[in-house]
């Protein structure tokens, strides 16, 4: 089986995208179940369900995304293997785009919105970086000079991503994307490593913490200044 | 040397092969697209700007010099052999006109100094003159226009050069399109406008997302766009006076009319 992680900012279009990349799949033969991975609310699950993929959903509540995706990897992977699935599809909602939700052996697709102006690639981080293919997306609003440089700066973050322009609505393009799928390597759940470290956060905020004042902070903290420092037991 | 262009039939939105399942495109040649809204003209000239290889939904493929480009061919904008005017022309980016233009001809592999000709261009083909220190963002549709007719002159100098409807811009579309096509280029414009559809060498008529046919102007035909660019004309000038305050009256118009 094949694992396909495919994270992206909202709104970028990787249901769209990848709903028209299923129905390629599922011409020639492919099976393929879902995880929708969301903080709050998703409906795209009907999206999936629609077109007859199986799907999961995980909302992580007040948990990084990409943290719970990570966590909930074996048995996203076991549900699909059950499934007899040539793919597993799992797709994240990133929200700082800090982390990347990407493993080593799985196929790490980012889809970014060109639309979002051509510094964009260049404030994301190891989400665009650390992908195999970027998926840019609504190309067709803007110039094709806008384009080309949107297209530079990606390459300046990750020069060896493969770059594929596609159209969550036409559809162009999905089918790229659905045939680097098929030629991408197997999971195998004891080798599997993250790409990128997950962000540094152990701090009081993190279990709930809501006052400001410096004094109730306990953890690894970073002073603007740069200083780093542990307070704590 | 792109000599040809050659367009391979895929099938229509209902899944049926369309029509017509070979165009060759020669060197030199201006192409029209015509067919009503939604009959898939756009796609067929995004098909050509990506050099699909049946892997677009249209399933078209599309040669160059009888042969399938490369995957470099097909993704590197140094070379690109495609230039597109697209109907779209929003600038998001947030910048001045010098710096974009700097950054797209650094992508495009030409020199710095193309930036001041480009301006230079853009401002023979729209009313405002732009600046290069303008914000982008502030551009008019017709300016933006212009800026990118300039660009894909001189920039995004390829000898492939499709065109999306650029009547709707407000620039003068005859100089626009004298511009574009260039020497020897292969020039594909979609339009709706008798007259720039006249003006073309041949068109592929568009229905339900499939080429129905290829119709080869007649000379009888390009004589009429002649013809019918003097009401083209006329209102331009009309519009240039309009726009300076001026009365209209006392204008010419016997022979239009019956």
């Amino acid at each position: 089986m094949r694992m396909v992680i495919v994270a992206g900012t909202p709104g970028s279009g990787k249901t769209a995208v990848l709903v028209h990349v299923l129905k390629s799949l599922m011409r020639d033969d492919f099976t393929a179940s879902v995880v929708k991975i969301d903080c709050l609310y998703t409906d795209d699950d009907r999206k999936f369900k629609k077109i007859g993929v199986p799907t999961l959903v995980g909302l992580s509540m007040d948990m990084c995304p990409d943290h719970y995706a990570i966590y909930n990897i074996e048995d996203m992977i076991k549900w699909a293997q059950e499934n007899n699935s040539d793919f597993l599809i799992v797709e994240t909602a990133g929200l700082c785009h800090r982390c990347a939700p990407y493993t080593k052996n799985c196929l790490g697709v980012c889809v970014i919105d060109a639309t979002s102006g051509p510094n964009t690639p260049l404030k994301v981080g190891p989400f665009l970086s650390t992908a195999d293919i970027v998926v840019v997306t609504k190309g067709d609003m803007i110039s094709q000079a806008e384009r080309e440089i949107f297209r530079e700066r990606i390459l300046e973050v990750n020069p060896n991503a493969k770059i594929i322009e596609a159209n969550g609505l036409s559809g162009q393009g999905c089918l790229e994307l659905a045939e680097e799928m098929v030629k991408s390597p197997e999971v195998s759940l004891e080798s599997e490593k993250l790409r990128h470290s997950a962000p540094l956060a152990v701090c009081t905020l993190c279990v709930g913490e809501t006052r400001v004042n410096k004094k109730h902070h306990r953890g690894i903290l970073r002073r603007i200044d740069g200083f780093q420092t542990y307070q704590g037991e | 040397m792109i000599k040809k262009v050659t367009i391979l039939g895929g099938y229509d939105k209902f899944g049926k092969k369309e029509p017509v399942r070979r165009v060759d495109i020669n060197r030199g040649e201006i192409f029209g697209v015509v067919g009503p809204t939604g009959s898939g003209k756009s796609s067929l000239i995004a098909d050509i700007e990506q050099l699909a290889q049946r892997d677009t939904f249209s399933r078209r493929k599309i040669l160059v010099n009888d042969k399938e480009p490369t995957y470099e061919d097909r993704t590197n904008p140094r070379k690109k052999m495609v230039a597109q005017l697209s109907q779209n022309m929003n600038f998001l980016a947030d910048m001045t006109v010098g710096e974009f233009l700097t950054l797209h001809a650094k992508c495009r592999g030409a020199h710095k100094s193309c930036v001041n000709k480009v301006i230079e261009l853009a401002n023979t083909l729209t009313g405002e003159p732009i600046k290069k220190s303008h914000d982008l963002t502030i551009l008019s549709g017709g300016q933006s226009r212009a800026l990118m007719v300039a660009d894909v002159a001189i920039i995004s100098d390829s000898p492939i050069v499709l065109i999306d409807e650029i009547e709707n811009a407000g620039i003068r579309k005859h100089e626009a399109l004298e511009v574009l096509s260039g020497h020897g280029k292969i020039v594909m414009v979609v339009t709706h406008d008798p007259i720039l559809a006249l003006m073309t060498d041949k068109r592929i008529v568009m229905k339900n997302g499939g080429m129905q046919k290829i119709v080869t102007t007649t000379p009888h035909e390009k004589e009429l766009s002649k013809e019918l660019s003097k009401i083209d004309d006329l209102l331009l000038n009309l519009r240039d006076k309009v726009r300076h305050g001026e009365i209209i009256e006392n204008i010419q118009l016997k022979g239009l009319t019956s």
